[in-house]
Formats: structure tokens, sequence, C-alpha cells
């Protein structure tokens, strides 16, 4: 009976599978958050799903998932891949902790299939291509600046093996991330920038912000609880960040219209979910400052990065939203000026700077902040140098409290002048309410004169060192259902509840290289060359010059001027 | 680069009895061979030689003739002839024959063989025969196509700039544009219709090269161009004219292929906007299209689908549409084989060609491409190396390294095993060579070390130098002006003395 039942079910199931059934979805989301200096960050997510097994070429017809994409991942064996292109940097100390960071520049990350024979070969490979998908400068991704870390970038989506030789991570701290980089992003989402929220991506506006960080997130995930098949899900996610303080006259209101110079319209057809969710979290518990219009349908409460996160939602496949007007412009207005002295503290906040005089020798200096009162925890530290900083590891000191730090966890990868970076991954022990610091000296190496790149004068970047740890939570987390809660706490998983994932970049360094007079062979060019000719014009002509005696002539303008005053004074010409 | 083919097509004439004309010079069997002169400018000159072997048929073939209709004929004597790539095999019937329908004379199966109403001399016979193994191997335009780089370009014709260069692959993306997905919701079996009616296509077109398939929906992409409304017929017209605009848009959108080198051919299924629609091409004259289709040389094919309008107005929206994929592909396909050249050319009324089936390509006509892409292929090859010398006698001190000085003598070295296959008649060897040579001489060819802007240019070399030579070119400069003077000086001096 039971056989029979499980067979009629399979039938039924193959039945439906091939039909009217679709195999993939689109969510949309938006989330419009004020941040505690007055900016408003702004983070769009469109998530694709695609139930369908993207390995091994099987998969060649595309609907919502780009065919571009697709076709990467199933040529070069990529199980995982994290590209995030970002142009600014964010001030977690006054911006608070972000929905998703990325670091200066352009960051890749990825995670190749176990069965991929050649890694580095796929891995370049697949930098160039992305760099053509892109428009960006990902072909300059090579071996001097790829690392293998070990602890900490996990694969975010579905493995069952973590064996970090399949990983590769680059970061190009100096890459400038602009328009052209931002169209081909758009032309990934199957409604392009036509309509849903997608409308409000214009380069204009976004470009005109603080802070501007887009990426594409590929993962295997779980196509159902029971997890027996696979699914790809693609996350283009873009964060924003505006300075509404400075171009509102002071205040700190703002509405879409005035950030995006649009407002929104529809939903995206395609999209299963389309919704826009707005920050109104009372900041200290007193009764709420902020008033939203036109008011939302729903409030949507969640804890969010161990804080507890009040929303406000508005649906856009929802009919009622567009019956009373055409469009959506939601607005925010402060009731009273905001405090602003009494900016919350994010729990982990880093600093990174380099230090010393001359040009020879030189300090990293790394500062981490644990600003929980009664908690510990502890923080991974991953840190790429460029070989071209020669470190001395012994000079590595952590000092916490005015104590050294010892951590639990050290691996260390040599650099090799034009091979590979400085690799330095440690677990470190951060005590509640401390300060640690991390320095450890270096020594410039002199580049051959053609590695140094157009103006070498600006400095080398020396890329964001990351971050990677779980912050205890203030309020106890429930287990949500990841597909219900909106936006980005689905794509790091939390262990448990009383915990959450944080990673952090800290800011590039720009470190000066002792710099050669590029000119200078061609100024010893010239002057030799100009003795070699000056020589040579007298020697030549000493040798074809002819002497002979000169005849008394007319007289040159000397004797006339002579002669014109001689005639002046009565005296006989010469 | 100068080139001389020599083709040779391998042919059996076999007479069924009763067929046998009366002036033969020798008894059958007996060998003979006629050559055929293509030039196609002043350096390359194609000779086609017809080796052709007469012969009465054996007893298999008899009864094998004495089908039917041409077809189960055609059928039967596919396994007793020779099956080697490029051969052709011609059965003289009797001219009372019923095989071959009234008014036909000559049939072309769907293999490697044809039938020939025997009638008239030898000479007639043979006139016939070289037309139709022409028909079946290449004639002098498809060779010049084939060279189209080659010939001067008042000379070819429009339909020969169509097809595809000859590559070692191919990338077939078949995409459904949805400019209206809140009107529309388009759904297509692609993955059904593909397996169904591409895959055959190219199953038999592998010999020729490596294909790949794809398909994708494109939401929001619109055409570059706004119809005209038509209000007679209260429809939407895309005139001729505006067609080449049509593609750029669309294009950006299309995105290219991530995983491979290969030139992709598009294939667009357009479904108008609901406020665009019903949407139809017009050709020059004002008609209509009636497949409401177009291709673009090189590149691919777009075809308009238009959508029923709903019985009621009130219909809610979306609509949803599913796409007749026969009526499409059927489209694509016909464009596919006019991309490749394989688009069957007029011929004379006394001609039947048999339908190619669910293959979708005949025996024979794999063979033509496989002659034309295989001259085409060595004479890619030759224009590659030459390009390769020229740039070398430019950059003097340009460094081959042994792999690509072991990559151009393999180029060289299958080019002319491949010419020498073809003088032989080997099709299927000559161009599997042909392939290889064009694989090396890229390679040498695109090797990274022959960047010409990885050498200094002599002209910067001299002008880091100017300093130098300027100013000791100024003394002597000086002094040839002096000399000037002094001669001239002396010139006159005598006609003052006088």
């Amino acid at each position: 009976g039971g056989m029979l039942a499980t067979a009629l079910l399979l039938l039924l199931l193959l039945a439906a599978g091939p039909g009217r059934a679709r195999r993939d979805a689109l969510w949309e989301e938006l989330l419009l958050s004020p941040l505690p200096s007055g900016d408003v960050a702004a983070t769009f997510q469109f998530r694709t799903r695609w139930d369908a097994d993207l390995q091994w070429g099987a998969v060649s017809h595309y609907r919502l998932f780009p065919k571009a994409l697709g076709q990467l991942v199933a040529a070069l064996g990529v199980r995982e891949l994290h590209l995030a292109l970002t142009q600014g940097f964010w001030r977690t100390q006054t911006w608070g902790q972000p929905p998703l960071q990325a670091p200066a520049g352009a960051e890749l990350w990825v995670w190749f299939q176990p069965t991929v024979t050649d890694i580095d070969k796929a891995w370049k490979e697949l930098s160039n291509v992305l760099s053509g998908i892109f428009c960006a400068s990902l072909n300059f991704i090579d071996s001097t600046n790829t690392v293998t870390p070990t602890a900490s970038f996990k694969p975010l989506g579905l493995a069952n093996g973590t064996d970090h030789h399949l990983l590769r991570y680059a970061v190009l701290p100096r890459e400038v991330v602009c328009t052209e980089n931002l169209t081909p992003w758009k032309k990934l989402l199957p409604c392009g920038s036509k309509a849903g929220l997608a409308v409000l991506l214009k380069a204009e506006r976004l470009f005109h912000s603080s802070y501007h960080s887009q990426a594409v997130h590929i993962r295997p995930v779980c196509r159902d609880p029971s997890c027996l098949a696979v699914s790809w899900e693609l996350r283009q996610t873009l964060t924003v960040v505006f300075d509404t303080f400075s171009s509102g006259q002071g205040k700190k209101d703002w509405s879409l219209f005035k950030m995006f110079s649009r407002t929104l319209t529809d939903a995206c057809p395609l999209a299963s979910q389309s919704k826009l969710y707005v920050d109104i979290s009372p900041n200290n518990k007193e009764k709420e400052l902020l008033e939203v219009t036109p008011p939302p349908a729903s409030v949507h409460e969640a804890i969010v990065q161990g804080d507890k996160r009040t929303y406000a939602v508005y649906d856009l496949l929802s009919p009622s939203l567009f019956n009373t007007s055409r469009s959506l412009n939601v607005q925010l207005k402060w009731k009273r000026p905001q405090d602003s002295s009494e900016l919350p503290m994010p729990m982990l906040h880093a600093q990174r700077y380099v230090s010393g005089y001359g040009l020879q020798t030189g300090e990293i200096s790394t500062l981490i902040y644990n600003t929980h009162v009664y908690r510990a925890f502890p923080v991974i530290l991953l840190e790429t140098v460029p070989w071209y900083l020669r470190l001395y590891v012994h000079t590595l000191t952590i000092i916490t409290k005015g104590k050294e730090n010892k951590p639990s966890y050290i691996h260390y990868q040599p650099a090799q002048d034009r091979r590979r970076p400085h690799l330095l991954e440690m677990l470190i022990q951060l005590p509640a309410n401390s300060v640690t610091k991390i320095t450890i000296q270096f020594e410039r190496a002199l580049l051959k004169w053609t590695e140094y790149p157009p103006d070498p004068n600006h400095g080398f970047y020396v890329s964001s060192s990351v971050l990677s740890a779980l912050v205890p939570s203030v309020i106890a987390m429930k287990d949500v259902d990841a597909e219900q809660s909106p936006l980005f706490t689905s794509l790091f998983p939390s262990s448990d509840g009383s915990s959450y994932f944080v990673r952090l970049y800290t800011e590039p360094l720009l470190v000066n290289l002792p710099t050669p007079d590029f000119s200078m062979p061609y100024n010893v060019i010239c002057l030799t060359c100009t003795v070699v000719a000056v020589c040579y014009g007298s020697f030549y002509n000493l040798l074809t010059r002819t002497f002979h005696v000169e005849e008394p002539s007319r007289g040159g303008l000397a004797k006339r001027l002579a002669n014109i005053i001689r005639k002046f004074r009565g005296v006989p010409p010469l | 680069a100068s080139a001389q083919f020599q083709l040779a097509v391998p042919v059996a004439v076999v007479f069924a009895p009763g067929s046998v004309p009366g002036d033969l010079p020798r008894p059958l069997p007996f060998r003979d061979v006629q050559e055929m002169e293509i030039s196609v400018n002043l350096r390359t000159s194609i000779t086609s030689r017809y080796e052709t072997v007469y012969r009465s048929t054996t007893a298999q073939e008899e009864t094998a003739l004495d089908a039917a209709t041409a077809r189960e004929a055609d059928a039967a004597l596919r396994p007793l002839q020779d099956a080697s790539l490029g051969s052709v095999t011609v059965y003289v019937v009797p001219e009372t024959s019923s095989l071959l329908p009234q008014g036909v004379s000559i049939y072309v199966g769907k293999h490697r063989s044809a039938l020939v109403r025997a009638g008239g001399g030898l000479a007639a016979l043979r006139t016939r025969i070289r037309q139709l193994t022409q028909v079946m191997s290449f004639t002098a335009s498809s060779i010049a196509t084939a060279l189209s780089d080659r010939v001067p370009d008042g000379q070819l014709s429009p339909d020969a700039r169509r097809h595809l260069k000859s590559s070692l692959g191919y990338e077939i993306t078949f995409s459904l544009l949805n400019p209206d997905p809140k009107s529309h919701t388009v759904d297509w079996d692609i993955e059904d219709a593909v397996n169904r009616y591409v895959q055959p296509v190219l199953d038999k077109l592998s010999l020729v090269a490596n294909f790949s398939v794809d398909s994708q929906i494109l939401y929001y992409a619109v055409l570059g161009v706004t119809p005209r409304f038509d209000k007679e017929s209260s429809s939407f017209l895309l005139s001729a004219h505006s067609l080449p605009h049509v593609i750029n848009p669309v294009e950006a959108r299309l995105g290219s292929s991530a995983a491979s080198l290969y030139p992709v051919l598009n294939f667009l299924l357009y479904v108008p906007e609901r406020s665009h629609s019903p949407l139809y091409i017009q050709d020059k004259d004002g008609t209509p299209v009636s497949t409401n289709a177009f291709h673009s040389p090189r590149w691919g094919g777009i075809m308009i689908y238009n959508v029923e309008a709903p019985a009621s107005p009130q219909a809610s929206l979306p609509l949803h549409v599913d796409v007749d994929m026969v009526r499409v592909m059927e489209v694509f396909l016909a464009q596919l084989r006019l991309l490749f050249g394989l688009s069957r050319e007029e011929l004379p009324a006394e001609f039947l060609l048999e339908s190619p089936g669910n293959e979708g390509l005949a025996d024979w006509e794999l063979d033509r491409l496989l002659w034309a892409h295989t001259v085409e292929n060595i004479a890619t090859v030759s224009t590659t190396l030459t390009s390769l010398a020229q740039l070398l006698d430019k950059i003097g001190n340009i460094v081959i390294k042994d792999d690509v000085a072991s990559e151009v003598y393999r180029a060289v070295a299958s080019a002319q095993s491949a010419m020498a296959k073809l003088a032989m008649g080997h099709l299927h060897s000559a161009f599997q060579a042909s392939k290889e040579a064009v694989t090396s001489s890229e390679r040498a060819f695109f090797d990274p070390s022959l960047l010409h802007l990885l050498y200094f240019p002599d002209d910067q070399k001299f002008a880091i130098y100017i300093p130098l030579f300027l100013p000791m070119a100024v003394p002597i400069l000086l002094s040839l002006a002096k000399i000037v003077r002094e001669a001239r000086q002396r010139k006159k001096e005598p006609t003052k003395m006088d």
C-alpha cells in the first residue's frame, strides 16, 4: 500500500514537474535604514532561485537566472561565487553594523567544486571572464594578490566539505567602481531597470553618495527542508549610503524621490515578492521619533544582528498600495531633532593604519574594539599583505589591556617575491570592553622599474584586513525561518540564538614605496647626447674649417656705426 | 598568398541494364577523368577533377533499383554504395523507367547517390552528370563564397556574405524576447523543441564543428524601431529598410558567451508588446512577409510571434501564451540552413531533390559544406601565416619561441596534407587536416609573445636619440650649406671675370 502510494506520488510529481510549474523565482527587496549619523542607507536585494542543478553544463535553458553567470558556474566548476565592487568605506563607528559588508575596491572569493583539477587555472579564467562581464579590472587578479584563507571564509551555501584548497580569495583595493560596473550588474536582473525596485537604480544618484557597494553572490542551497536536491541561488545586492544631512539643508528628512530622483510605480511583474522595508526602530526605547508617509500596511519586527528592529513594510505586489496614488514615494520625517551625540557603539569595530617614517621600514597597526560590557568573544583576523612589504613576523605583537594576548590559532604563509602575498590568519580572543592592538613591522622592497604602476607616487594599496566574528547578541534570537525574514539574515547562517555572525573590513592602507626618478634614463641620454654632440661639433669644425687671412672689406656693422659717428664728428671715416 | 587547389571528386556512374548509351568509347567498366578550372582571383585557382568510374550494376543494385519509388530505391541502395564523404554515386536508369516521376530526369537522394534517366548519347549524359556532381559537391560559386575574402568585391553575389565563416565550433542561442511581461506571460518548451528539431541537424553537422545550444528569456528587451501603424489592416508594420536598426538595442541584452570563443548564432523570437501587436514585417514591395521573420547575415535570425488578441478586451492580464514551437523551429531551422550556406539553389525543373526528412540535412549537403569549409580553412591558414610573416618582416627583433615555431610548422604541414588529401579525393581526412591547420595557425598567431606592442618600434628608438642626432646634424648641415654657397659663388665668378 505504502509502495503504491509512493509510486503514485512520484508519478504525480513527474507529471507536474516539467509542465506549467515554474522552476525559478525572483524576490526583490529594498531596505531603507536611517543610520545613527543621520545618513540613510538603502540596500537592494534581488534574489533569484533556480531549482536546477547548474553543474556539469546539464542545463542550458535559462529564464530568470542570467545565462552569462549560469554558464560560468557550469563551465568552470564553481561551487560558490562572491563578488563585491565597492566605492567608499563603510564607517562602522558612525553607521553601525552594515547589513552586508565589503572592502573598498573589488573583492572576489570563490569556492570551486572538488572535481576541478587545476584550480589556479580555473580561477584565472574565472576572474578574466568576470572582468569582462562586469567591466572591472578583475583580470589583474593573479598569484600575487590571491590567497587561500584557512579559516575566515567558509562556504555560505550547501557544502559537504570545507577543504580550503578549493577556495580562492583576492581583493583589488585600487579598483574604482563606477557606472560602467553598474550597467552590466543591472543587466543581469530579469526586469533590468525597467520595472520594480530597480527603477530606482539611477547611476547619477547612486554614485553621488558616500558609499556604494554592489555584489553578486551565487551559491547552492537546499531546495526544500529535507535537502535532497540542490537549488542555485543568485543574490544581487546593492548598498548605497546617502548623505541626507548635508544635502537636505541640515534636516534629516528624506524621501525616495529626494534620494533616487525617482519613485516606485510598480513591482517587477516577474517577481514573486517585491517589498520595501523602512527601518523605524525606536532608538532608545523612547516613543517613536520618526514618521513615515504613506502609512505602511504592515509592520514587521525582527531581530537583526543582535538587535530588535521594527520595519514598516510596503508590499508592492499588493494591489491596494497603488490604489490611492499611482506612485509610491516613501517619506520620513523626524518629529523632533535627534540628538546625534549619543551614537550607539557597535559591538565590534576596528581601525588600521600604517606608521613609521622614512622609506625603509614601517609598521602596520590594527586596533580591534570589543565594546560589549561583559562578554568576551573570539575574532578571526585575516591580513593579506603584498610581497613588496616584507613582514617581520617576529615583530608581531598583540596587546590587550596592556598585556600580551596570545592568539589561539595562527596560520602564516610567507610571501614569495613576485609570486604570492603574505597571508596571516589569527584567532584572537577579545576580552569584554577592550581594545586589542596588533602591530607588525615591515620593510619596503625595491621593485624593478617595469613593476611600478602608472603614478607610482600615489602609493601602493594594501587591501583591508578581514575580521570574522560571532558576536554575542543582546537579545536572544529565535531560530527564524530563513525564507520568511527580510534581507541578509539568511546569507550568513547563525549558529545558535545567542550570537550572530559579523564580518568587518578595515580601511585599506596606502603605503609609499621608494620610487625612482623615472625620467632619469632619458635625462641621462639627453645630457650625454648633448655633451657628445657639442664635442663632435667643435671637433668637426676644427677639422673642416679652412683658415685664411681676412681681407679688409666694406666692413661690418661696428665699422659702419663708427663711420656714422665719425661723420657726425667731422672726422674722416675709417 | 597564392594557392592552387586541386579538388578530386570520386564519381561512380552505374548503368542499370537497358540504360547503357550506344556510343561508349570502351566496354564497361572503364575510368575517365575530367578537369575543370575555377579561377577565383589572379593568384588563387581551383582545379576540380571528376574521377569517374563507369560500370554496370551488380545484382544487388539491380534488385534495389527494382523498387517502386525513387525514395525506396534510394534507401535500398544506401548500404551498397561507397559511403566515404565526398563521393558521388550516380545510377543511370533506362529512359522508360517508372522509378522517376514524369518530367523528372534527375533525382537526388538523401544520401550520396542520385538517379539519372538515360537518354541521348554519352555526351548528353555527361553534361547531366557534371551538373549533378556539381550540385552534390561544389560549384564555382560555392567555392567563391568560401574564398570570399579573396574574391574582388564586385564579383560576389550578396548571398555569399551571408554564410558563416568556417570555425571549429558554433554556439547557438535561442532567445525569447518578451518586452511586455505585464501583459504577456510567454512560455516556450525550448528544451523539447531543441531535442526534437535542432539536435538531429546538429548531430549530423557535428562532423563539421562542435555545437552547443542554449536558450534564454529576456524581458523588457525592445526592438530599436517603433513600428508604423497601418489603419487598413489595424496592425503594426516594420518595413524592410528599418530592419537593420532593429537588432542593435537587443544585441546589448543578449550577452556574450562566457565559456567559449566560438562565434554565436542568435535566433530571437520576439513577442511584440500589447500596444504594438499584431506586428508584421513588410518586404521591399510592401507585402507582408509570410514567415514574419528575417535573418541577419553571419549573426542569426529574428522571428516575430504575434499573440492572438483575447476574445474579450476585459480578459485579465497577463495573458498566458504558449509558443507553438513547430512553427518557430521551422523558421529557425530554415534560417540555420541559410546561414550555413545550405540553402537549396534554384535548379532546372528536371531535378528532384529528396527532402532530408527529420535529419534536416542530406548526406551530400554535408559534403558540400565540407568541401567549402575545407577550402576556406586552407585559405584561412594561408592568410593567417602570411600576416604572421608580414608582422615578422615589420618587426625584425621579434622573438619566435620554439612552441610558436612548431605550431607554424604543424600548420604548414597540416595544410599541405589537407591539400594533398583533397587532390586524392579524401574529403574527410582533408577536412580534419584543415581543421588542425587552422587550430595550429591561430594558436601561433595569437600567441601572447607575438603582441607587436611588446616590441619597441624603431621610430621611437630614433626619437630617443634625437638629442644626439639633432645637434650633430647642425654643423654638418651648416657646412653643407656653406659648400653649396661656395660652389654657386665659384660658378658666378668666371662670368664676373668676363
